[in-house]
């Protein structure tokens, strides 16, 4: 019988010729992030274990990426606790260098590596065609021990890309569509797997917002298969695959989905979960008073370039702040010296330092009582971006960027 | 005449001593009061009691604007500062808000925390049986420390109760 | 006899002479409220029962402590702010701009003669360009929104004069340092300080602000310069008589002179935690730091990112050290992109942030814990001023900044 590629990738980490989803199997580890969310956490428990230890030193990527730069004492310390553990152990680390899952992708993520990450979004790495998957702190400590973790080998959905987006239609449109459409819990515990004609069409920044947003319908993990634009990536970042997998012909998919790339078309996600899409002229009008274009969802250099060719020789909407997060220092570096830093802030947005900024709803530009942002970030839970009685709402890059220039919500560009 | 307990600061109290930023929006003075003092002695904002002075050396009230510094004082029911100098913004700042401060150069070295003073406005301080003379304010300060606080000698100026 | 500058201003507004001592009320050329106060002026104002603002034209709102906003209800006073200038008809509104002093006198308020209050002690930054300007509470500035005038008590005034060459790895920073530990924190208090001096004429107005801006940490009502041509061009207005006689007179009364050789300042630090604990730099060379910071109203104008540059180019920020860097203004902030300064940082590893306060105003921007150093470029270093009381924080220049950063322990440039 054959196996998907969740099922290869797990096959391979467990040291066995073959599983089957349902199975639960014993991996061994390539990699394991942990950022400055839980890693303080982590690192407690870790000092209150008998026989303290860490398997493999190598294969931990610790990252400060959520409050950089520190808003209170208490982040600062957590911070610290961090730094110092990681100074001590001789840990890879990162602070304040961008969005952990930006920043694992540069320098990281080979294809065929499974990797735990402190952080739900991990299955970002499915776009290199590596299995990236979201563990709580306690999970991870004890990954990071013993350098294994028990895994339920999951069912996959496939889903099939026909055709090309519209020109004004993003990945991020793709990705709320078919979350729209299999719900929030519709990929729980599941794999879910992009193939067909359409992949061809999108570039790497597409695919990481595809795979990046697959936990919002509930997956353990998100898969692409690895081709050109995957291996160029890789290469332009001086690395090699691991391994290469993709599904056999007659591998067993629990759900089999066709997508029309030509018929996808602007979404927003509404407040307060993000299977709540509609498409953007539903919510055309609705005020706005921060937009947030960033995030390890799109705060890449394809974004911003989106973003900019938008606002350029326009102006960011009176009394509403734009924020403008490039998603790591490789893509501020990027920015600034294709200019667009600087269309951003001569329309008067905001341009941060790359970090997780609003998505996080901590540290920079928190929302209050009220009030309604419109974000490319990951999450648009109740209070996720500042007060609890708050508005967000989940866009592409381009409505975002058409929103601050509005006012309001719109794709009009 | 009255009579109030001392509490002794030291040189340079500065206004992030007094209230840090980190306080300062709060929307009331109430909720700002138990931060007061706090980088320096984290208890003192639970001991004051209406009444209680407060005793400090040179420049009391550096740095910033911040005029949550002197109001969250005056909440804590704090009946007058006795020191030996004043920053000059937290001295307006303070008579704006009905807050009574009072400059004299030798108290502070010879009193300690604990002691009970007796102030006889404009005239001195008794302390220990020791008397310390004090100065009187200039009238135009006297005016609005006498209105109750800048904001009470407006509204008089505007025709309101 | 004769007047000195500060008499000259506040005579020239008053119509008559005046002389220190004096309690005068003046006319008030600009009111300047920060984004902090704003609430807190506009519920005063309310509460006196104005039913107008005198001069709505005079009135500057600056949002910047709070931008990016960290806390939940930092954007009530964005809120509050905008409904008071529309419901009053004020005009300036700087919401993204940068910091209120820079803003100030480079957004073209504040002019040679002027008199301004602001609702921050570092109003006196004005005094730069030859204004009267001090920072009062936000009781006497609703009072000056309905009355358009306050009372002013004439202040003595201290003359510093300086000559000759600074030593290259000294800035007016080091100047401004060394000036406050010899006059002491309060040795000003209620005085006008007036630099004048072959070393000050040599300046430029980002250095004459530097200075200007720390008067007040000698407990100063104002720190002024002399307008010269300099200042018209920076100002943007014509050297003329009116400008010309803005000049004290040789036989000024001063309450005090203090006379420096140029070649005799070295780089300083305040240590902590007073800013007149003034030590040569080479005192606490050595001294690990965990942390630097650029930026503040104090010194993050393009020459302190441009001194910083020069020395961080082609070197990198200490491992586990971070380096903040966060320029005044929107317009630093672009003038520092295109003339190659902010990537030159970036490339360093430094960490920059959208302008504002950032950490100086301690709500945000690299907030540290218990034992922690930084060494930082703004004004203050008061006990729990960037964190907890634990954290030491040295005041240094930007060029002692920068080098200390590369070294990761305290060092000259």
């Amino acid at each position: 019988m054959g196996m998907t590629m969740a099922e290869k990738i797990i096959a391979a980490a467990a040291g066995v010729d073959a599983c089957t989803a349902g199975d639960i199997e014993t991996v061994t580890l390539d990699r394991l992030m942990s950022n400055d969310g839980t890693t303080h956490l982590t690192i407690d428990m870790y000092n209150n274990l008998k026989h303290p230890r860490i398997a493999d030193v190598d294969k931990l990527v610790w990252i400060i990426d959520h409050n950089i730069p520190a808003d209170s004492p208490k982040t600062a310390a957590s911070h610290k606790k961090m730094r110092d553990f990681a100074r001590e152990h001789g840990i890879t680390f990162y602070e304040g260098e961008g969005v952990c899952h930006q920043v694992m992708m540069e320098n990281h993520v080979r294809p065929g590596e499974l990797i735990l990450g402190a952080d739900s979004h991990t299955c970002a790495y499915g776009a290199l065609g590596a299995f990236g998957t979201g563990v709580g702190c306690t999970d991870y400590l004890y990954a990071m021990v013993t350098g294994t973790s028990w895994l339920l080998v999951p069912e996959t959905i496939r889903i099939n890309l026909h055709g090309k987006l519209r020109k004004g239609v993003y990945a991020r449109d793709l990705i709320l569509t078919i979350i729209g459409r299999i719900s929030a819990n519709g990929a729980n515990y599941k794999a879910m797997e992009f193939v067909g004609d359409g992949m061809a069409s999108l570039s790497m920044a597409d695919r990481i917002s595809i795979c990046n947003l697959c936990v919002e319908a509930g997956a353990k993990t998100a898969l692409m298969e690895v081709d050109d634009v995957a291996l160029d990536y890789l290469k332009d970042h001086g690395r090699e695959p691991k391994a290469i997998f993709k599904s056999d012909e007659d591998a067993i998919f629990s759900q089999v989905i066709d997508i029309d790339l030509d018929e996808i078309d602007p979404i927003v996600a509404k407040p307060h979960f993000v299977d709540n899409v509609v498409p953007v002229k539903e919510c055309e009008g609705t005020k706005i008073d921060e937009a947030f274009l960033g995030s390890c969802n799109n705060g890449r250099i394809e974004d911003l370039r989106v973003g900019a060719e938008i606002i350029k020789g326009k102006h960011v909407a009176d009394k509403v702040r734009f924020l403008v997060v490039p998603a790591s220092r490789a893509v501020y570096k990027q920015a600034l010296e294709e200019g667009l830093l600087d269309i951003f802030m001569e329309a008067g947005a905001m341009v941060m330092n790359p970090n997780c900024s609003v998505c996080w709803g901590a540290c920079q530009g928190v929302i209050g009582e009220g009030e309604t942002l419109i974000s490319t970030g990951t999450r648009n839970f109740k209070g996720r971006a500042g007060h609890k009685d708050s508005f967000v709402y989940l866009a592409s890059a381009a409505t975002v960027t058409a929103s601050a220039i509005k006012g309001y919500i719109t794709s009009e560009v | 005449m009255f009579k109030a307990k001392i509490w002794k600061l030291g040189d340079d109290i500065d206004t992030d001593i007094i209230l840090p930023t980190e306080y300062l929006a709060y929307e009331t003075v109430e909720k700002m009061k138990p931060y007061a003092f706090s980088p320096l002695r984290p208890d003192l904002a639970a001991k004051i009691q209406p009444g209680d002075m407060i005793v400090a050396g040179h420049n009391f009230g550096c740095g910033s604007s911040r005029e949550q510094a002197p109001e969250v004082v005056k909440a804590l029911g704090v009946s007058c500062i006795v020191a030996k100098s004043y920053a000059r913004i937290f001295f307006r700042n303070a008579i704006n808000n009905g807050l009574l401060l009072i400059e004299q150069p030798d108290l502070y070295d010879e009193v300690s925390e604990g002691d009970v003073a007796e102030v006889f406005t404009g005239e001195e301080i008794k302390v220990n049986g020791k008397s310390y003379p004090i100065a009187s304010l200039p009238d135009n300060l006297l005016e609005i420390l006498e209105a109750g606080g800048l904001v009470k000698a407006m509204r008089k100026k505007n025709g309101l109760a | 006899m004769g007047h000195t500058l500060v008499e000259k201003i506040i005579g020239n507004k008053v119509g008559h002479e005046v002389k220190p001592g004096d309690i005068v009320t003046v006319p008030v050329d600009w009111c300047m409220i920060d984004d902090i106060m704003v609430p807190f002026a506009v519920q005063k104002f309310q509460e006196m029962g104005f039913a107008k603002v005198a001069k709505p034209d005079s009135v500057v709102l600056i949002y910047d402590h709070f931008l990016p906003a960290t806390q939940v209800d930092d954007t009530r006073h964005f809120r509050v702010g905008d409904e008071f200038a529309e419901k009053y008809g004020i005009k300036n509104i700087h919401r993204t701009d940068g910091i209120c002093h820079q803003l100030m006198t480079e957004a073209g308020y504040v002019k040679p003669g002027d008199i301004a209050f602001g609702t921050d002690s570092h109003t006196v930054t004005y005094g730069c360009v030859g204004a009267f300007a001090t920072g009062i509470g936000y009781t006497e500035m609703a009072g000056i929104l309905g009355t358009g005038e306050l009372w002013v008590r004439v202040p003595e005034s201290i003359k510093v004069e300086i000559n000759g060459k600074l030593p290259k790895n000294v800035m007016s920073k080091d100047v401004i340092l060394r000036i406050i530990g010899d006059l002491t924190a309060s040795g000003a208090t209620y005085q006008s300080i007036e630099f004048t001096g072959s070393t000050i004429d040599e300046m430029s107005i980002a250095s004459r602000m530097t200075m200007s801006n720390m008067a007040v940490e000698a407990g100063a009502k104002c720190g002024l310069f002399t307008p010269d041509e300099k200042t018209c061009e920076y100002c943007n207005i014509p050297f003329d008589d009116s400008v010309k006689a803005l000049n004290a007179d040789e036989d000024a009364v001063y309450s005090k002179v203090l006379k420096y050789d140029a070649k005799d300042f070295v780089p300083v630090l305040a240590c902590p935690s007073l800013v007149d604990n003034i030590h040569p730099v080479a005192e606490a060379k050595g001294t690990k730091v965990d942390q630097v910071f650029l930026g503040s109203c104090t010194n993050g104008r393009l020459e302190d990112l441009q001194t910083a540059a020069a020395i961080l180019k082609g070197k990198h920020v200490a491992p586990f050290v971070k380096m903040i860097v966060t320029p005044a203004s929107r317009k630093i902030y672009r003038q520092a992109l295109s003339d190659g300064t902010l990537q030159t940082l970036s490339d360093a590893g430094c960490i920059i942030t959208t302008p504002g306060c950032g950490l100086c105003c301690g709500r945000g921007g690299g907030i540290l814990s218990d034992d922690e150093v930084v060494v930082a470029t703004n004004n203050r270093n008061f006990l729990g001023r960037m964190g907890t009381s634990k954290v030491k924080i040295y005041l240094a220049s930007p060029a002692t900044a920068a080098a200390t950063a590369i070294a990761g322990t305290i060092t000259e440039a």
